[in-house]
């Protein structure tokens, strides 16, 4: 047959044999993978990496956009007592924020997942309820409990004797009233990611530590904690980078103030960048923080990776 | 049959299509013209929006043009984004809303329409101060001042609680109609205080807010003027620190001690609430409380009138915030867009807009400040009359003479409010407080 087509043997094994590679290749578990990613990854790159990479581009550029001036807007924000303020504020609100998250969510978890099996699913959806709310709206809601004039919680405490607490007016209770909001509205998501690792772990363990004597509190720090290590540092770093963010919260309750006092990253680098219109110094604040989180969330997944690989 | 076609046949044949073409008439049709895009603030008064639809297709229809509006919200700074995101894509509307200090922000993306704002400056007179100085940027008017969406900030004022409490009678200093500027010579922020004193101490203190809001903004910013103080200078030098500026700290300190304690927290409806409660006696706001208490307090719009702000030791000014209409560098059909805008800035449609708006816009052309919606307000009558400037005060902005660009800080920044809480919250020294405004203004400054 090789003799009637005219085709001298070795090139058509050639031909044949690329044909082959083509077909292994497109038929090959990684490349299919990779195909059926594809869309994702596009997807990923117009409305993550572009805007990214764009954002990074826009920070250094001059303020009227028509000058590449490197990291010059970085070296600005480095020497103004404002930015580190918010800085400042930001590393607090984070902090705290994300503590009484964990502490929540950590508690109402346990209370729920001890609850009878018969009321734990309307507990559950119960708990959830803020975290479904849109931000903007329940912090508008959070906003008339602590209106300065006809707050809610004044009304309270001076039925109660107490003085009113001028709650969106004085530095320490506008922070405090920030957190809390924040705290409100991200604890069930921190809930839910607990009540869903407590189920997870196996009831032997609970049975073989009580087998050997350990209190409640035993098992807790013995069994629960180990076991939910990994879902913690996760649910930390979400909420971190997260919180970092946030916006809607600081532009709703207080706009930043009193004096600058409560403002973040977000909210500073929109007045600044939209309101004011330097957009490039805006794009620098909302990227200052970048490095750091990166790498805390590096070694954050390293410590989850290694921890699997343990197990 | 074969025929041939001969050189003349050619010439002949040609010559009848092109007499046939030219003779033939035009026929006009809808949009013939072309499309003009707008879009434009959402007004929150009901109608204002219909009322501005009416007008631009009255145009449209009149031209043969296809005028399509997009109303856009300032909630949330939707207004401010959508135009960050036209100018930086060089597409989108022909024709945008721009607030206050937008004009100098987008200043290389819009085409300049000194024809529009001089046919309008020929046939009508000066636009106000203010408006000049947002939108005529290096000798060059880069949008065209609208009422729609431009405010000022007057002193909303209970006739009652001034004549009954401070002994003041508003309405013979400032009546519905031509006044005598002998009569309000003593409205002055010294007098003031002591009214000030008086309401607070019979339990209707005047109220407004300082903190990061744009109200905050629009009372202190004309109140430091009048006492001469000025951030930094036209050509953008820092000029806070200066005797007028510490006089002006002094007199808020003793101000503030008439307020309500909580002002530091008010956002930009507080003052608005304040008043229409019946506890608060005065405020800076343009008419919306007075709109909103006709509805649900009828008791107290019946006397609040607008007025006059205080006159400082140098010199008379109120807060205003304009609004512009910028056509983009970039748009498709400039000069039909040129059109329209000269159409709705012309004094009838002006005019329909300020009726729609229920009296809440204000026009940028100073002889519009006899449109019969602010003669005809009521309760009580003429109560309106005052919102567009009718004395000596000269409409301004927080930042004003500073540059634009970085007086667009110092109003978003909260300088002056931030200044002033620091001396009468933070106990700081006047000269400590202009030492951390300096420091501010510096950072305003870059390029």
């Amino acid at each position: 047959m090789s003799q009637q087509t005219g085709v001298p043997w070795r090139r058509r094994q050639r031909t044949f044999g690329r044909h082959s590679g083509l077909l292994d290749w497109f038929s090959s578990r990684s490349t299919v993978g990779v195909l059926m990613c594809l869309p994702v990854i596009l997807i990923i790159g117009i409305l993550v990496v572009y805007p990214f990479v764009f954002s990074i581009y826009l920070s250094m550029l001059n303020k009227p956009e028509t000058e590449f001036v490197g990291l010059g807007n970085y070296v600005f924000l480095w020497g103004r007592e404002t930015f580190w303020m918010v800085v400042r504020q930001s590393l607090i609100f984070t902090f705290f924020a994300v503590l009484f998250k964990v502490l929540i969510g950590l508690a109402v978890a346990h209370i729920i997942h001890h609850l009878p099996d018969r009321g734990q699913r309307l507990w559950r959806g119960l708990a959830l309820i803020p975290w479904v709310i849109p931000p903007a709206l329940g912090t508008l809601g959070w906003w008339w409990l602590f209106e300065p004039r006809y707050s809610a919680f004044n009304w309270l405490l001076q039925g109660m004797g107490f003085e009113a607490i001028a709650w969106l007016s004085d530095v320490f209770w506008a922070r405090f009233a920030v957190v809390t909001v924040n705290v409100w509205y991200g604890a069930p998501f921190f809930m839910i990611m607990y009540l869903a690792a407590l189920k997870t772990i196996p009831a032997e363990l609970y049975d073989a530590a009580k087998v050997d004597g350990a209190s409640p509190w035993q098992q807790f720090i013995y069994v629960t904690l180990p076991m939910m290590r990994n879902i913690i540092a996760i649910t930390i770093l979400f909420s971190t980078i997260v919180t970092f963010a946030n916006f809607d919260i600081v532009r709703v309750l207080t706009q930043g103030g009193p004096r600058n006092s409560t403002h973040l990253f977000a909210t500073y680098a929109f007045r600044v960048g939209i309101e004011t219109g330097d957009v490039p110094l805006g794009a620098a604040v909302s990227l200052f923080m970048f490095p750091i989180l990166a790498v805390l969330a590096y070694f954050i997944l390293r410590n989850v990776r290694d921890r699997s690989e343990r197990v | 049959m074969h025929t041939s076609w001969t050189r003349r046949r050619l010439v002949r044949a040609t010559s009848l299509a092109a007499v046939g073409t030219l003779a033939a008439p035009y026929v006009k049709r809808a949009h013939s013209a072309g499309t003009v895009t707008l879009g434009l603030w959402d007004h929150w008064v009901p109608g204002a929006n219909d009322r501005m639809v009416e007008l631009a297709n009255e145009w449209g229809a009149e031209n043969n043009v296809d005028v399509q509006i997009d109303f856009i919200t300032s909630v949330g700074n939707q207004n401010l984004l959508t135009a960050a995101a036209e100018a930086r894509a060089r597409a989108g509307h022909d024709i945008l809303s721009h607030p206050t200090f937008q004009i100098a922000v987008h200043q290389n993306a819009l085409e300049p329409v000194d024809d529009v704002c001089e046919a309008l400056m020929a046939e009508y007179g000066d636009f106000a101060d203010n408006a000049v100085y947002l939108a005529r940027l290096d000798g060059t008017w880069r949008a065209v001042p609208t009422c729609a969406g431009s405010q000022s900030y007057p002193m909303c004022s209970r006739l009652d609680y001034f004549r009954d409490i401070a002994g003041v009678d508003l309405q013979d200093m400032f009546p519905a109609g031509p006044r005598d500027p002998e009569k309000s010579k003593d409205w002055t922020r010294a007098n003031f205080l002591e009214h000030a004193r008086k309401l607070h101490a019979a339990g209707h203190p005047f109220g407004d807010p300082i903190g990061q809001t744009s109200d905050s903004q629009d009372w202190l910013g004309p109140l430091f003027l009048s006492f001469g103080s000025m951030m930094a200078d036209e050509n953008g030098n820092i000029t806070a620190d200066s005797d007028e500026t510490r006089e002006a700290l002094a007199y808020m300190e003793e101000l503030v001690q008439y307020m309500p304690d909580d002002i530091y927290a008010w956002d930009d409806a507080a003052n608005n609430r304040w008043l229409i409660s019946g506890e608060g006696s005065t405020i800076h706001n343009p008419p919306s409380p007075w709109t909103v208490a006709k509805r649900d307090a009828p008791e107290v719009a019946a006397n609040v009138w607008h007025h006059d702000a205080p006159a400082g030791p140098r010199g008379h000014y109120r807060g205003n915030l304009p609004y512009f209409w910028g056509l983009w560098e970039f748009s498709p059909n400039k000069s039909a867009a040129k059109d329209l805008l000269l159409h709705l800035a012309r004094r009838e449609q002006q005019a329909a807009l300020v009726e729609a708006s229920q009296g809440f816009d204000m026009p940028m052309l100073k002889s519009f400040d006899d449109f019969t919606t602010y003669v005809d307000a009521a309760p009580p009558s003429g109560t309106l009359y005052n919102y567009p400037v009718q004395g000596n005060e000269i409409l301004t902005v927080a930042g004003w003479p500073a540059p634009p660009s970085i007086a667009a800080n110092i109003y978003f920044q909260a300088l002056i409010p931030n200044m002033v809480a620091r001396v009468t919250v933070d106990n700081e020294s006047h000269d400590d407080a202009i030492a951390w405004a300096i420091d501010e203004l510096e950072g305003f400054m870059r390029g």
